[in-house]
């Protein structure tokens, strides 16, 4: 799989007179780009409007302030930093947890042929693409009774706590990586292995310090798709999470809704903080996150 | 897949050995780890519930007692579900108006896009991260950013045009409304993937694609768009999941009513809350497995297929 950074274009750039069909085109695009802006640049312009100055002058019109108030009163409000600790004791665990598993099912089936490496991936596969809501009823009544000791819930059952949501989160996203890192790591020569086994490494060697150094590339697509589909989720924590304190970001948003219903601008500020991190992630990692869908899609 | 490997290995000239012969107790104890832990996680989590909901779903149940409190009544519950549950079919309704929106609007419009974005173009890299944008954002803040753009006195939309519509409470309406943002998340996302698979295709075909104007269309249909046959089953799959999967949106619009009824919220809103009927929601999602089978077939078919070797 040498796809991982294709997106950086290495064709030999010819340079073309702008043509009526270029222009045009250009034309299109920026028109598109700008409407494309438009709903987070009016939630960004929002964000920044004290609600006085909207509620006298309508939301449609020049700013008479600017203001970081919204901002503030989200982040206490809202109990801002709380929820995004939250989302962090989720999400870290869960990613490292995910990569584990999925590669060590993908180092077995793409290792090693054993008869059952074909109902294994389909196993895990389908696993993924199935709608949440199908699974949720009996999730949330096995939820309910699977009891943990207090010190590793709160509640003392796996719903309502910071486990119960990794561990479903990891259940449901495994199946992914396991897919692109089977892959992955097909592509890798059969002979670093083989060497290491003739020198006497076990399995386990070969797969810690051979196989998962390798994979570092596809670990950090799969790592930034994974942080923002585990940080974005909203429907897990909504049916497992009942503590509104141990809610993680994205689905405490909800409870701002319910408390300042008519404050457009405190939701606006809310939602541009709980998108910075994703916003961030992706404008940092965009070339491993695009080339991580590369991965996923395409087959050798 | 099995097959793959053991031709590979036969192709670089090594003779195929026993695999049993030449692994240790202590490696078949270490591989036997490395698949039965994940597969007793996925398995608890997603497979069970998955066959429970089925069995759930001939059942009666309130949640409350032990599970042996259920009682068995057969198919009555879809019958129930299909005759009096006012919800049921404006929610297939919505969600099959979903699901061809999706395709025959805002997946043509991202494969546009990465089509027009695939050629040598000046600001390409700036136009990808702008359309794909959406798509990092998630679901619940889409569901915000509509009632920003869509509130009948805070607005966007009524305050640009002046006009005093009721985007998000007339019921008539406002699945398009919603509709419309979502389709703005889904085209980048669909884009995306399609940028990917247009760089994966053939050099020689993508100068076919690079023709400007006339013609262009002619050499899509026949050249380009047969050969990102395997990107296309990937764009269907996630096209038809995407429509089963939807909820956020409408969750955090109006939890889900009044126009809004999608299967997803009604399976979430006869667990959770004061009268929780598992049977009956139950059923409703068996109806969802029903119709996410098949995607679920075609892609796993499609997979394995490519992976043989030629």
């Amino acid at each position: 799989m040498t796809t991982v950074a294709t997106t950086e274009d290495t064709r030999p750039v010819r340079k073309r007179p702008l043509s009526v069909s270029r222009i045009i085109l250009h034309a299109f695009l920026i028109i598109t780009a700008l409407l494309w802006l438009a709903p987070v640049a009016w939630a960004v312009f929002t964000s920044f409007r004290p609600y006085a100055d909207t509620a006298k002058n309508g939301y449609v019109s020049l700013p008479h302030t600017l203001t970081l108030g919204n901002y503030r009163r989200a982040w206490t409000q809202g109990d801002i930093p709380l929820h995004f600790w939250n989302s962090l004791i989720i999400t870290i665990p869960a990613i490292v947890l995910i990569l584990l598993f999925a590669a060590m099912v993908a180092y077995v089936v793409s290792r090693f042929s054993f008869w059952f490496n074909v109902p294994l991936l389909i196993f895990f596969m389908a696993a993924n693409l199935l709608p949440q809501q199908v699974i949720i009823t009996p999730v949330y009544q096995m939820f309910l009774r699977i009891h943990l000791p207090t010190w590793l819930s709160e509640s003392g059952a796996a719903y309502d706590s910071f486990i119960g949501l990794i561990a479903i989160n990891v259940a449901f996203q495994t199946g992914f990586c396991t897919f692109v890192l089977s892959n992955y790591m097909k592509t890798l020569p059969k002979s670093l292995t083989e060497a290491a086994r003739v020198d006497g490494a076990g399995v386990t060697r070969q797969f810690f310090g051979i196989i998962m150094p390798l994979c570092r590339p596809a670990f950090a697509a799969l790592a930034v798709l994974e942080f923002t589909w585990i940080y974005n989720d909203f429907f897990w924590a909504v049916v497992l999470m009942s503590s509104g304190d141990k809610q993680p970001i994205t689905s405490s948003l909800n409870n701002l809704q319910g408390q300042f219903f008519t404050d457009n601008n405190l939701i606006a500020a809310a939602s541009v903080l709980v998108a910075i991190p994703t916003i961030l992630v992706f404008a940092l990692l965009q070339r491993q996150f695009i080339g991580g869908l590369t991965l996923g899609s395409t087959k050798e | 897949m099995a097959t793959d490997v053991a031709a590979a290995g036969q192709a670089d000239g090594t003779p195929r050995e026993g695999r049993a012969v030449r692994l240790s107790v202590r490696d078949r104890i270490a591989l036997a780890l490395m698949v039965t832990i994940p597969v007793i996680v996925v398995g608890g989590l997603i497979w069970f519930p998955t066959f429970a909901s089925i069995a759930l779903s001939f059942t009666s149940w309130d949640g409350i007692g032990g599970i042996t409190t259920a009682k068995w009544i057969g198919t009555e519950n879809y019958h129930q579900v299909a005759t009096i549950y006012p919800g049921f079919w404006p929610a297939v309704r919505h969600n099959l108006i979903w699901l061809a929106y999706l395709t025959f609007v805002a997946t043509p419009f991202g494969l546009f896009l990465a089509y027009q974005l695939d050629k040598e173009l000046r600001g390409s890299r700036m136009y990808q991260s702008i359309f794909f944008l959406p798509v990092v954002l998630s679901f619940a803040i889409l569901g915000f950013i509509v009632q920003l753009t869509y509130s009948q006195s805070q607005g966007l939309i009524n305050g640009i045009f002046g006009t005093n519509v009721d985007w998000l409470g007339d019921p008539s309406i406002n699945l398009w409304a919603v509709l419309v943002l979502v389709g703005w998340r889904h085209a980048g996302y669909i884009m995306i993937l399609y940028l990917a698979g247009l760089k994966a295709i053939d050099p020689s075909l993508r100068e076919a694609a690079a023709i400007d104007g006339a013609g262009e269309w002619h050499a899509f249909r026949t050249v380009v768009f047969p050969a990102l046959r395997p990107i296309n089953i990937v764009i269907v799959v996630v096209t038809v999941i995407e429509a089963l999967r939807a909820f956020d949106v409408v969750y955090v619009v109006n939890k889900g009513r009044n126009g809004l009824e999608l299967l997803s919220v009604l399976v979430t809103n006869n667990i959770i809350g004061e009268a929780s009927r598992i049977g009956y929601g139950s059923a409703i999602a068996v109806i969802l497995i029903v119709f996410s089978i098949i995607p679920i077939i075609v892609f796993v078919w499609n997979s394995f297929k490519e992976t043989e070797p030629a």
